[in-house]
């Protein structure tokens, strides 16, 4: 039987482990990305336009300190995990088997080039100084 | 019709944050690839950023504001209703208060980010 209370979010897994913990690890990135997620587009799309955020602009402006890079990669572990975890749920709420199995491979597989993309691009994009 | 089937909010509820939980990933998804060319190919980077700033990109970002706020709001509610269960009993009630601070907030970011569409775009 599922949690009484569970109107909404999924159910508490019974019995801890692994599924415990990622229970957990979604609502905890999930109260980070609420910070993190919401202030990053409120810089991208209201502070600034989207019209002026050429190549030049980041590597001259937005990736200039290593504090908003630190930010954005950090979002990016943040939400590699919320959302890869969370469309996992989905799979396995609609799909059963072999193709189940076949769909979380290559969900894996998208996550960790998404984080070997994001990583690198974020760690070694040279600083360019503003001309 | 909606609000009669089932779950009636709660159920809806769920339904939102599951569609844009799914909508909010694939953005991500393409998010990450476009920043990576940002250092692999910084031309095909700047074409890209043309389409987003174009008047349909700007309805899909405003979209995307959509999704994502909906998506931290009602996640909080879940997260509060999780570890204060009692509160659960005002589910409804919460995802009101979601709503209002949806339309609250969502209204003047939607404005700023569609105006250039009529207004060109800030210098």
């Amino acid at each position: 039987m599922s949690a009484p209370y569970t109107r909404s979010g999924r159910a508490r897994p019974r019995g801890g482990g692994l599924e415990l913990a990622i229970w957990y690890l979604m609502r905890l990135t999930g109260i980070a990305l609420f910070v993190f997620a919401l202030t990053h587009y409120l810089i991208v799309h209201v502070i600034y336009d989207p019209a002026e955020q050429d190549a030049s602009w980041i590597a001259q402006v937005r990736w200039s300190s290593t504090f908003w890079r630190a930010f954005d990669w950090s979002l990016l572990m943040l939400v590699l995990f919320h959302a890869f975890m969370g469309v996992r749920t989905v799979v396995v709420d609609y799909v059963k088997g072999r193709s189940r199995t076949l769909l979380l491979a290559g969900l894996y597989l998208l996550a960790f080039v998404l984080f070997a993309l994001g990583t690198a691009v974020v760690m070694t994009l040279p600083v360019v100084p503003k001309s | 019709m909606l609000l009669r089937y089932r779950g009636g909010e709660g159920m809806l509820a769920w339904a939102f944050h599951r569609i844009s939980g799914v909508a909010i990933w694939a953005f991500v998804v393409l998010h990450v690839i476009d920043i990576y060319l940002v250092g692999g190919n910084p031309e095909a980077y700047d074409e890209l950023l043309a389409i987003y700033a174009s008047p349909i990109g700007r309805v899909l970002e405003a979209l995307l504001g959509a999704a994502l706020l909906y998506h931290a709001l009602n996640g909080l509610r879940i997260i509060v209703m999780d570890f204060w269960p009692p509160l659960t009993r005002y589910h409804r009630q919460l995802w009101y208060i979601c709503w209002l601070i949806f339309v609250g907030v969502g209204l003047p970011v939607a404005w700023i980010v569609l105006k250039p569409i009529w207004e060109g775009v800030p210098t």
